[in-house]
């Protein structure tokens, strides 16, 4: 028979029901802020980090109420908590609090710590 | 119909309300602090959405308050007033004091002052300009930098002092966002080779033609729009100004050159509003505009009886907004004097 090379991709689509929201529950009842997220990246914009490496607070910030936990885990390790995200927030986020309290969640319900 | 109203503040909203006052049969008395009527309106080159010149507005306002029921008292303003029963009396900063049956408050807003937002360098920086500067350029025919040059590239940043809780204003000012496709499309039929970006948080095309105005900046006029809320604006050795953003849809950091920065500077209360408020315990919203009594069916009454509101002394608004809020201001004065002053 001809083979075609034909493969199953995994789907790409964000699975919203399937997702686990506990890490952002955590964080929104702590930090209710976090909230008023626009999602303007100005955080981002002024972001040492983010300059350097693929690290966006916003980016972080809607995977996380998304339920996209897995890939926040790897890319909150980059961010060094100096706090510069928290002048520029037009919303009052007070970010470096969501940051610190992901870390805590992901170590609270994995075990582990990031 | 007899009687007496104050109108206090000659801008739009005033003009128009003692013009209709006047048809009515009032006698009006109109206080402007200002030497000149027109408000922010004389200020305008063209309005959005159709891009007309503002004079003829501000002609038609003029026309307006030419009656013998209207007398001007320009250069002047309201010192303090006292309410006896349904009566009151003003006095007004050059010492004259008027008698009235009802007052009208048209005290307008005044512009966010874009100092404030010191990371955006205005004030600072040569080509940092805020989006009143620029009509003025447009007026005045004198677009250009300030070392005479013609500005090749320039930046829009949407939302200066509105929807941000560091400049103390959580509203959105509402008509910036249309200015700034209005001034885009201007800037590109002034200098046809400059190119123009606008950096936006969300693009709020809420009113008539609007978004039909948004198509066409970027079908005719090519005009680049950039998601992202502008962080802070530097400048370059060779005296460029440098603006930092994320682009929240490519997801990465961006920083561009650019040789003029307009600032969209929102609306705030007015100062003078703001005096009256408080020396007359009038309600004000969390946004510091006036209240009005009834957001849906009372938007021109305030919390004192026989004192009206009507224009951008209670919330944003465009002129088309403000003329039909003065009418209806007129409207309720007069079912206040004439059915019992309740």
């Amino acid at each position: 028979m001809e083979q075609f090379g034909f493969t199953l991709s995994k789907a790409r689509v964000i699975d919203y029901d399937a997702n686990d929201r506990t890490i952002i529950d955590f964080i929104l009842e702590r930090e209710p802020s976090l909230k008023s997220c626009i999602e303007c990246g100005g955080c981002s914009a002024t972001c040492t980090t983010g300059n350097f490496t693929s690290f966006s607070l916003r980016e972080i910030n809607i995977l996380l109420k998304r339920g996209e936990n897995k890939q926040v885990r790897k890319k909150i390790r980059q961010c060094m908590l100096c706090g510069k995200c928290l002048l520029v927030c037009p919303r009052g986020v007070n970010t470096r609090n969501v940051v610190f309290l992901a870390k805590l969640a992901f170590q609270k319900f994995d075990g582990h710590a990031v | 119909m007899t009687g007496s109203v104050v109108v206090v503040g000659g801008g739009t909203a005033g003009m128009e309300a003692a013009g209709q006052l006047a048809k009515a049969g009032l006698s009006v008395t109109l206080i402007e602090k200002e030497k000149e009527l027109g408000g922010h309106l004389k200020e305008w080159y063209h309005l959005f959405p159709d891009r007309r010149n503002s004079v003829e507005v501000l002609d038609y306002l003029k026309k307006q308050i030419i009656h013998d029921k209207i007398k001007l008292l320009t250069g002047n303003s309201v010192g303090s007033f006292q309410k006896k029963g349904s009566d009151f009396t003003l006095n007004t900063s050059n010492g004259e004091v008027i008698k009235a049956d009802a007052i009208l408050l048209t005290t307008g807003f005044d512009l966010f002052k874009s100092e404030r937002k010191e990371e955006y360098g205005y004030g600072i920086y040569d080509n940092v300009i805020t989006s009143a500067d620029l009509e003025i350029m447009f007026r005045e025919k004198k677009l250009k930098l300030k070392n005479g040059k013609k500005p090749e590239k320039i930046g829009i940043v949407h939302c200066v002092g509105s929807r941000d809780e560091k400049a103390g204003n959580l509203y959105c000012s509402k008509l910036c966002c249309v200015t700034a496709v209005k001034q885009a499309i201007e800037l590109k039929e002034n200098l046809s080779e400059c190119k123009v970006f606008c950096f936006y948080m969300d693009m709020r095309m809420g009113g008539a033609l609007y978004e039909e105005l948004y198509r066409e900046s970027q079908e005719k006029y090519g005009i680049s729009y950039i998601r992202g809320k502008v962080s802070e604006v530097g400048v370059n050795i060779s005296n460029k100004l440098i603006v930092k953003v994320e682009d929240t849809l490519a997801g990465r950091p961006l920083k561009m050159e650019l040789d003029l920065l307009v600032l969209m500077a929102g609306m705030e209360m007015s100062e003078g509003g703001t005096r009256i408020a408080e020396a007359a315990k009038l309600n004000r919203g969390e946004n510091r505009f006036f209240a009005p009594a009834d957001h849906h069916i009372g938007s021109n009454r305030s919390n004192v009886k026989g004192l009206f509101y009507a224009g951008t002394c209670t919330a944003p608004m465009n002129i088309t907004e403000t003329i039909s809020h003065a009418r209806g201001a007129v409207t309720d004065i007069i079912d206040y004097l004439k059915n019992g002053r309740k």
